[in-house]
């Protein structure tokens, strides 16, 4: 296999007593869409925080093309500019509209011209069918509708690598699958990303790989049809038989 | 989960914590150098001024400054008392104005009416008008039991003043705490006082620690108005000594008394307000 895109090796993060994250070894090449999954505190937001240096790792090492971004003579900014990541609660800028909050990013971090950024991030909500809602701000949409915003807010910079966060942890029933059809349609357009997710029958459809974190250590991981289906370890088919 | 007893940080992470340590040295260092040099320049800038003889021995006598300081500081105490009290009474108008003006009730309209025109007609006055109204006409009018000092009739002019703009912040705070919180308090029954008083205000209070703390440290330097009443508080104190010995001395040491009451009351709720916030953002994300 060639280099991946990520690789992450001996991952470790501790709030004060509480060891979060243990020993984490994960590989996502690009293309391949990684699910997480695993119970609530299990570690799959910390793991996704780390890998955008909003926390601070502990120990090992997280490495983006070859190059380790865990060194602190890496500058975080430029790290971040090359992911996208979607948070559960969207995070949107309440304070700007749509178009703004996807223009916001690319203009003044990426150096891209109004007109320009504008004329993507138009793009992208018409196609993930914000079309009419470019112009309003973000509390006057649905939460379907916020959370795509979000989405593509992430994707206004075209990010090597998207991050999302139990994005549709938030949202109705009803509005978890407009979410989910847009990111199944980023994965098919090969989207590298690594999702947190409590969506098992997504991850059984979209992941190239599935991950299951348990206290903070990677208990199991391959495709889909393996660990979902047919897993291994024993806690990983007691979390199974929980949440199926 | 349970071993962080056996856990040792690998080379790697040592080496990376090596070069945090280096890159925090190296920052405390850019630090003092710039704050140092920023610093002699403007002093050696002074020193080094035409008049500056003449000003060190109008504004730094060290003689002036040893026969003053004790008194200075003995009259310094008024400042000090005045302060704490009215601060007492500025809290607790401001909150009863800011919580008048966000009621809601139809009954209560006068009530937001008097608020209102409250805030802007006393904003609207200079501190040091009111001070003099207050003191010289309250007295004036000689009404039967109350008292005619002028330093209590100063302290409520302040209070009068400082209460308008303390009600503003609090106001500020009251409309920053969502409406959601409002929702949910009222989902649970609660009436629209107890919301106030156990849901919003709470809330409201933590986010204006810092503006009302500048409005804390306004109203100490603020207490030396009362001086213009003829009251002997430490800037009158340092204003009769300048007259009577042509020497300025003591109002910098005033200066330095008010600096020495107030810094410490800004890393004070500096502090407490960290505390706070570490204690309810916990891992917020």
């Amino acid at each position: 296999m060639s280099e991946p895109l990520l690789r992450v090796r001996g991952l470790r993060k501790a709030y004060g007593e509480r060891v979060v994250l243990d020993g984490v070894d994960l590989d996502v090449a690009t293309g391949e869409v990684v699910c997480l999954i695993g119970a609530s505190g299990s570690g799959k937001s910390t793991l996704l925080r780390c890998l955008n240096l909003l926390d601070q790792v502990d120990d090992g090492t997280i490495e983006l093309e070859g190059r380790e971004i865990t060194d602190p003579k890496v500058d975080p900014r430029s790290v971040r500019r090359r992911m996208g990541m979607v948070f559960q609660a969207y995070n949107l800028f309440p304070h700007l509209t749509v178009l703004q909050n996807c223009t916001l990013a690319p203009r003044r971090a990426h150096r891209v011209g109004r007109r320009e950024a504008e004329a993507r991030a138009r793009e992208l909500l018409t196609r993930f069918g914000l079309g009419e809602h470019v112009d309003a701000h973000p509390d006057r949409l649905s939460g379907g509708q916020q959370q795509r915003a979000a989405v593509v807010r992430a994707l206004c910079t075209r990010p090597t690598l998207l991050l999302l966060d139990e994005v549709t942890a938030a949202l109705d029933p009803e509005l978890v699958g407009e979410v989910l059809g847009i990111l199944r349609e980023l994965a098919a357009q090969g989207t590298t990303m690594v999702l947190a997710t409590h969506e098992i029958s997504f991850a059984r459809d979209v992941a190239s790989t599935v991950v299951f974190l348990d206290d903070g250590r990677v208990c199991e991981q391959g495709p889909p049809a393996q660990v979902l289906v047919d897993p291994v370890q024993e806690r990983t088919r007691a979390f199974l038989k929980r949440v199926l | 989960m349970s071993d962080t007893q056996v856990w040792t940080p690998s080379e790697h992470e040592l080496a990376r914590r090596s070069v945090r340590r280096r890159q925090r040295v190296r920052s405390t260092v850019i630090a003092t150098v710039m704050t140092v040099a920023v610093l002699g320049l403007v002093v050696a800038g002074l020193l080094s001024s035409p008049g500056w003889p003449r000003v060190k021995e109008y504004f730094f006598s060290p003689e002036a400054a040893r026969e003053s300081w004790r008194a200075v500081l003995e009259a310094m105490w008024l400042n000090v008392r005045l302060f704490v009290l009215c601060e007492i009474g500025i809290l607790a108008l401001g909150l009863l104005i800011a919580v008048a003006r966000t009621t809601r009730s139809a009954w209560l309209a006068p009530v937001r009416v008097v608020a209102v025109v409250y805030t802007d007609v006393v904003r609207g006055i200079p501190t040091i008008l009111l001070i003099t109204m207050f003191g010289f006409g309250i007295p004036a009018l000689q009404l039967q039991g109350l008292t005619n000092d002028r330093v209590v009739w100063a302290g409520v002019a302040l209070v009068v003043s400082y209460s308008a703009y303390v009600s503003e912040v609090f106001r500020s705070g009251i409309e920053s705490v969502h409406p959601s919180q409002v929702a949910s308090a009222r989902a649970l029954g609660l009436s629209e006082g107890r919301i106030l008083r156990h849901v919003v205000v709470p809330q409201a209070v933590r986010r204006i620690v810092p503006p009302l703390l500048n409005d804390f440290v306004s109203l100490q330097k603020d207490t030396a108005l009362v001086s213009v009443l003829g009251v002997l508080d430490g800037v009158f104190w340092a204003t009769n000594y300048a007259n009577y010995n042509f020497n300025y001395t003591p109002m910098v040491v005033v200066a330095i008394y008010f600096i020495v009451l107030t810094v410490p009351l800004a890393r004070l709720t500096d502090h407490l307000q960290k505390r706070v916030v570490e204690r309810e953002r916990a891992g917020a994300r």
